[in-house]
């Protein structure tokens, strides 16, 4: 191919994406930009948990003939962007929606980082965004930062405390001893689990007998779940992103790390945790939780597997789901496209999504799912901020 | 060192008149073209830093994403305490510094050596920054909340690019220019006339890590959220290296020659193609490396050269002129 060829095919690139733009313009559809990651380190969780869910609602939005907004019933066109897990691809694909696309709203990106970077962008243009998958301490300060924002996951210290509310059940109920060995990756959300789960289990009595922790994206995870068994815990907790918690899951199983408790972080959740352990999954403590005995719940888990080919996660997507039901019914109450008083319905109103009722205290949602467990192939929640449906954890037996 | 000649003094002109047209940017549109703007200043400054020592020499250094990430952690750890400024001085001396080392420890090595080494290089400080965080400090995400606005950043880095341009084009002129001419043409010759090629390489390697570093302090505000992995992401060194080599290494100016359709044209694709932009892109590399292995500049150096009868320059031997 000669280089001219070269610039032609690229220059008829840039003409077509003017041209779809152009043709896009004429108002009887609601432009819903998207930008996360479809390639880097995070695009695996957003596989999972960002882009089905979001393929779901605008189908759903779609098959019921779109969106009411005044006396107008208006269908949902979804532009997609690849943030390639970069900042400056993420800030630059906000800033063309916002600009170029002219899109109505933006769904919030994948991620706690992306998320505060862009957050500038989504104040200054004036669009709401209802982070999911955005866990930290600073929800709080974010949200009084940027008024247009909105967090929905929770906090990573409500997380961590948690952990140890569920342990003391477990030692309560006599199922586990008070010996807790605790290991993280070193990374970012790991690492603030770590800071607020270590005094939270020593508040409540356990002893620590190991403690440790491994660099973010460690391949031989045998030494780490060998010195953990020698220190012959009761429970073994792991504040782990996916790649770990299948790596520590993989060599406790090998190893016979015979613990009443076994405690995995981000990905316990994920539909491929329960494909890969089967059996062996029952009883595995995790991050998040959803309560799927509810007849939404249920009926949306099968319409996810039949409508978008993948099952969904048991902890943000239906989080992610539910924040894009929040977004449609604030347009619906607002009764405009208006993004500030779409901004008002959300500040103030309280909607009914999947998972039940949604609200926000100054922004944040303040009850949301913390911990669960695996239970006949299904991640049951056991403790949350206040949401009903919880089944009490049981002990772990055996692998 | 002379004097400039006549036509530099044009040529400077003329670039100084650029720049301020470049700099008009900022006025007709704060959105989405300043976005791409603001990456296409980046890529710019980072390209024609890395070609700073790379060009010369040859040597592939893939530690850009090192020295960036020291620069957005300079800003990130002292944002709250120190004026911005201070920072970004603070960062090209400490990334200036850790050239130095690296440049004592490895420009010994040639070729694959240095790659594998610079490659090394950028996660080991990411595993450092990590270990020190995990231990001594009770977070890991740092937050950089500034007033900086895009249109500050992009200024910031015009003026970056420009500095860089002129260090390269008063370098060239100097005694460490020729010198690294001649030891991009042949080392071992350059050591037999008695230059001191290790020195050479390590003030030039050390110049190239600092501004580089100082790319990464102003880009800090921009991104309002720092973890290592973000800060020291491989895929900067990569871009680097594939849009230096697409415009061509042999012309301080030859980057941009690469950065400005890359940028454009990946933005493009990846806009129109967001599920396949790996693939047309890994295409795209492979394209740039069989057809046109000089880069965009040699390839038309080497057209002009036969047009005009005479033998196209032998691959390899580098004429390194701004």
């Amino acid at each position: 191919m000669k280089r001219r060829d070269i610039l032609k095919i690229g220059a008829a690139a840039l003409v077509a994406g003017s041209l779809t733009a152009g043709t896009a313009a004429a108002q009887d559809t609601i432009k819903i930009g998207a930008s996360a990651p479809k390639t880097g380190p995070l695009a695996g969780g957003a596989a999972v948990t960002h882009w089905p869910a979001l393929q779901l609602w605008v189908h759903n939005v779609n098959e019921k003939g779109g969106i009411k907004v005044g006396d107008k019933q208006m269908k949902v066109e979804l532009i997609e962007y690849d943030d390639r897990t970069s900042g400056e691809e993420a800030v630059k694909n906000i800033q063309r929606l916002a600009t170029v696309d002219k899109a109505d709203f933006i769904v919030a990106p994948y991620g706690t980082g992306l998320n505060l970077a862009t957050a500038p962008l989504f104040a200054k243009y004036g669009y709401p965004q209802i982070a999911v998958t955005a866990v930290s301490d600073k929800v709080d300060e974010s949200a009084a930062r940027w008024p247009n924002s909105f967090w929905t996951l929770g906090t990573s210290t409500a997380f961590a405390e948690s952990v140890a509310d569920v342990l003391t059940t477990l030692k309560d109920a006599g199922a586990i001893g008070n010996k807790v060995a605790v290991v993280n990756v070193a990374d970012a959300f790991g690492i603030e689990l770590a800071n607020a789960g270590k005094p939270a289990l020593e508040k409540a009595g356990f002893e620590i007998v190991y403690d440790s922790s491994y660099p973010l994206g460690t391949q031989d995870l045998a030494p780490v779940i060998s010195e953990a068994k020698n220190a012959d815990p009761d429970a073994f907790i792991a504040f782990s992103y996916p790649p770990d918690t299948f790596g520590l899951t993989d060599q406790a199983k090998i190893a016979g790390l015979d613990v009443g408790a076994f405690y995995v972080g981000v990905a316990t959740a994920f539909p491929a945790y329960v494909g890969k352990f089967g059996a062996s999954a029952e009883g595995v403590l995790g991050a998040g939780g959803v309560n799927p005995d509810t007849e939404a719940m249920q009926a949306w888990y099968k319409q996810h597997q039949e409508v978008t080919g993948v099952g969904a996660d048991y902890w943000a997507s239906p989080v992610m789901y539910s924040s894009l039901q929040v977004l449609e019914q604030a347009i619906e109450r607002a009764g405009t496209l208006d993004k500030a008083k779409v901004i008002e319905q959300l500040t103030n109103g309280s909607f009914d999504t999947i998972m039940g009722g949604m609200t926000f205290d100054g922004n944040v949602n303040r009850t949301f799912w913390t911990v669960g467990q695996w239970k006949d192939g299904q991640f049951h929640g056991v403790a949350s901020t206040g949401l009903d449906g919880a089944v009490a954890p049981v002990a772990k037996t055996g692998w | 060192m002379n004097r400039p000649e006549p036509h530099e003094i044009g040529v400077g002109l003329l670039a100084a008149l650029a720049f301020a047209g470049i700099a008009c940017l900022p006025l007709f549109d704060d959105g989405y073209y300043l976005s791409l703007g603001v990456n296409i200043v980046m890529y710019a400054a980072l390209c024609t830093a890395w070609t700073l020592f790379s060009g010369p020499t040859h040597y592939i250094s893939l530690a850009t994403a090192a020295f960036f990430g020291i620069g957005t952690y300079t800003v990130g750890i002292g944002i709250d305490t120190l004026p911005f400024w201070l920072l970004v001085a603070i960062a090209a001396v400490l990334s200036g510094f850790v050239a130095a080392l690296v440049g004592l420890a490895t420009l010994r090595l040639s070729g694959v050596y240095f790659v594998i080494f610079t490659l090394g290089l950028a996660e080991l400080i990411r595993q450092i920054v990590t270990w020190v965080q995990t231990n001594f400090t009770t977070g890991i995400g740092l937050y950089v909340f500034t007033d900086f606005t895009e249109t500050h950043i992009f200024w910031m880095l015009l003026a970056l690019t420009a500095a860089i341009f002129l260090t390269g084009w008063a370098i060239n002129r100097s005694r460490l220019g020729f010198a690294m001419r001649i030891i991009g043409n042949d080392e071992t010759v350059a050591a037999h006339v008695g230059i001191d090629t290790a020195r050479a390489k390590v003030l030039l390697f050390v110049v190239s890590g600092a501004f580089i570093g100082v790319v990464g302090a102003i880009l800090a505000p921009r991104f309002a959220y720092i973890e290592p992995p973000s800060a020291f992401n491989p895929m900067i060194s990569f871009q680097v290296v594939i849009m230096a080599l697409l415009g061509g290494t042999r012309r301080l100016w030859g980057p941009l020659v690469g950065v400005i359709p890359f940028t454009i044209v990946f933005d493009a694709v990846s806009a129109q193609f967001p599920n396949h932009t790996s693939i047309l892109m890994g295409l795209a590399f492979l394209a740039v490396v069989y057809l046109i292995p000089n880069g965009i500049t040699g390839w038309i150096e080497t057209a002009y050269a036969r047009l005009r009868g005479g033998a196209a320059q032998p691959a390899g031997k580098t004429r390194w002129i701004a």
